[in-house]
């Protein structure tokens, strides 16, 4: 699947690998949801091209559609709507649809019972939106934010479900603003901000891009240019709150230097840590913002 | 519990896929309270209140019929008017706000399909209207004149009409102004539509006006064939036909899915 658009989302390029799950990580406003929509046909990108299916979104016809699992941001869901009989109409659309109840059975839909779509509490709808989006077997799973709202239990559930669909070969790109759920269930990352990718990589590979990091906090506040010195060329400084995150090749170096920087500058280091990096510090070191 | 999730999306066949969301959405229509009041409640409320009372005068086309013979048929103009204008632009106008109409285009039903599932779960409420308003004007007397085809045929041409008009509302404005207008012109349809106060009723100048409306097209139309067993002009084919061109046309013209 190829995308490039302007304005919105500027010079979008990706390709989602089959079988695979494709994480759009993001702030709001990065573009996530335009993405999305353009690859579902609800929205025409103004310049670039899209292929899903090899075939142009905005020419699909029941028979693409049905290739295909759409969990909107929000809504689409009439308010009138019951979450088993909401799930039961949508894959009466569908020639060959996963077991109804069972669905609802293991996302516990059963429980919702007549409760109509606009008196369900915000974890429930997304749910019944889940499930929705899967009844229908899709090759093609295009979820956005399927777990903003969720507590912590469900949001296990859905990054088990995920797991199992992908398992079972299903390509799902998703939208996400948690870290933590990217590097939970996505094979791949596109790391977007403010419409444009910043960097795309397998997650493992944008983990370990050869630099360590070292987070401290200091009791006074700390003059960064002999810090920048102390820490000599090749490792970056930047402050992240009350927070200075320091990155370099080695992690040992800076603690090192460190200690002799707050010794002869008398600064006390109130907190430091050194590990591994998250998607939080990819972003935050790619834009010199954070995430949420 | 391990669930076979094997990929397999095939849709289903489209009389398949549109039966069965007719169906559904005619069961999301009837669960309405206030719908069902609108649309049922209320017309038999009027048929009765008409025929047993005399405080509306139904003019002197009416003059030597009993009183339910005008009232049945001005209120099936009217019931229908209920349900493919009043209760669909609703329906419709809050569908687009919550983004049914965005997730339906995304399933194998389609945005057309759509349209079509709900077009016809409105006209199988007004069937059940017709038979519901019938059942009880027969008990207060009514025996139904003329061609009974010809009277289908002719609410089949209103609902077109009213559907359209519905559609065109509910695609250009907001949920909330769809709500009050379809409301409105729900009620002042019943009072100047030319439904259940004939056009012939009003001073001559407004008469040539409302004759042109739609209820008053399909009020007249009914009451021509089911209470004088003759046949509708052709200047009441002619304005139902018009106003479901127009309106179904400029519905797909203007219609913002979001």
């Amino acid at each position: 699947m190829k995308y490039t658009d302007k304005r919105a989302v500027d010079g979008l390029s990706f390709d989602l690998h089959a079988g695979q799950v494709t994480a759009f990580l993001g702030p709001n406003g990065a573009g996530k949801t335009t993405t999305i929509e353009v690859c579902e046909g609800l929205r025409k990108a103004t310049s670039g091209t899209v292929r899903v299916f090899g075939v142009d979104p905005q020419r699909f016809t029941p028979s693409e559609r049905a290739r295909m699992g759409v969990m909107l941001q929000s809504g689409g869901i009439p308010t009138a709507a019951r979450a088993v009989e909401f799930v039961s109409e949508i894959a009466a659309l569908h020639r060959d649809p996963l077991n109804v109840n069972e669905l609802c059975e293991r996302l516990d839909l059963h429980r919702i019972g007549r409760t109509p779509y606009r008196r369900m509490s915000g974890g429930q709808k997304q749910t019944v939106a889940l499930a929705a989006a899967v009844v229908g077997r899709p090759e093609l799973l295009l979820l956005d934010e399927p777990t903003a709202g969720l507590d912590p239990v469900a949001r296990v559930k859905t990054w088990e479900l995920i797991n199992e669909l992908r398992e079972a070969g299903v390509t799902i790109c998703l939208s996400t603003h948690y870290m933590e759920e990217a590097q939970r269930v996505a094979d791949t990352v596109i790391i977007a901000d403010q419409g444009k990718i910043v960097t795309q990589g397998k997650v493992s590979d944008l983990l370990s891009s050869g630099s360590s990091q070292v987070v401290l906090t200091t009791s006074t506040p700390a003059d960064l240019d002999s810090l920048k010195q102390a820490l000599g060329p090749g490792v970056s400084v930047a402050s992240r709150f009350d927070d200075l995150v320091i990155s370099g090749p080695s992690a040992d170096e800076i603690s090192r230097a460190l200690v002799r920087w707050s010794s002869s500058n008398d600064v006390v280091i109130t907190s430091l840590r050194s590990g591994d990096r998250s998607l939080e510090d990819v972003f935050f070191e790619l834009t010199g913002r954070d995430l949420q | 519990m391990t669930m076979n999730l094997q990929p397999s999306g095939v849709p289903a066949s489209a009389v398949k896929r549109i039966s069965s969301h007719a169906r559904y959405e005619t069961i999301l229509l009837l669960r309405n309270g206030e719908q069902a009041l609108l649309t049922i409640i209320i017309p038999l409320f009027i048929v009765i209140a008409l025929s047993k009372t005399t405080v509306l005068s139904l003019g002197n086309a009416a003059q030597g019929f009993a009183r339910i013979q005008t009232v049945a048929p001005s209120v099936l103009a009217l019931a229908i008017l209920s349900s493919a204008f009043t209760a669909q632009a609703i329906a419709v106008g809050f569908d687009r706000r919550y983004g049914v109409l965005t997730h339906i285009g995304t399933t194998p039903l389609g945005r057309r399909g759509l349209v079509i599932s709900k077009t016809l779960a409105v006209t199988f409420i007004a069937a059940l209207q017709v038979l519901l308003i019938s059942a009880v004007a027969a008990l207060l007397g009514w025996k139904p004149q003329g061609s009974i085809l010809l009277a289908v045929g002719l609410m089949v041409l209103g609902i077109a009409a009213f559907s359209g008009i519905a559609l065109l509302m509910a695609g250009t404005l907001r949920a909330e102004a769809t709500l009050a207008g379809a409301n409105l012109l729900f009620l002042l349809l019943l009072l100047g539509g030319g439904t259940v106060i004939s056009s012939e009723q009003w001073p001559r100048s407004l008469a040539r006006t409302i004759e042109f409306l739609p209820t008053a097209a399909l009020a007249d139309g009914l009451r021509a064939i089911l209470r004088d067993g003759s046949v509708p002009s052709l200047t009441q084919w002619l304005v139902l036909l018009v106003w479901a061109v127009i309106g179904i046309a400029l519905a797909s013209r203007f219609f913002k899915w979001d």
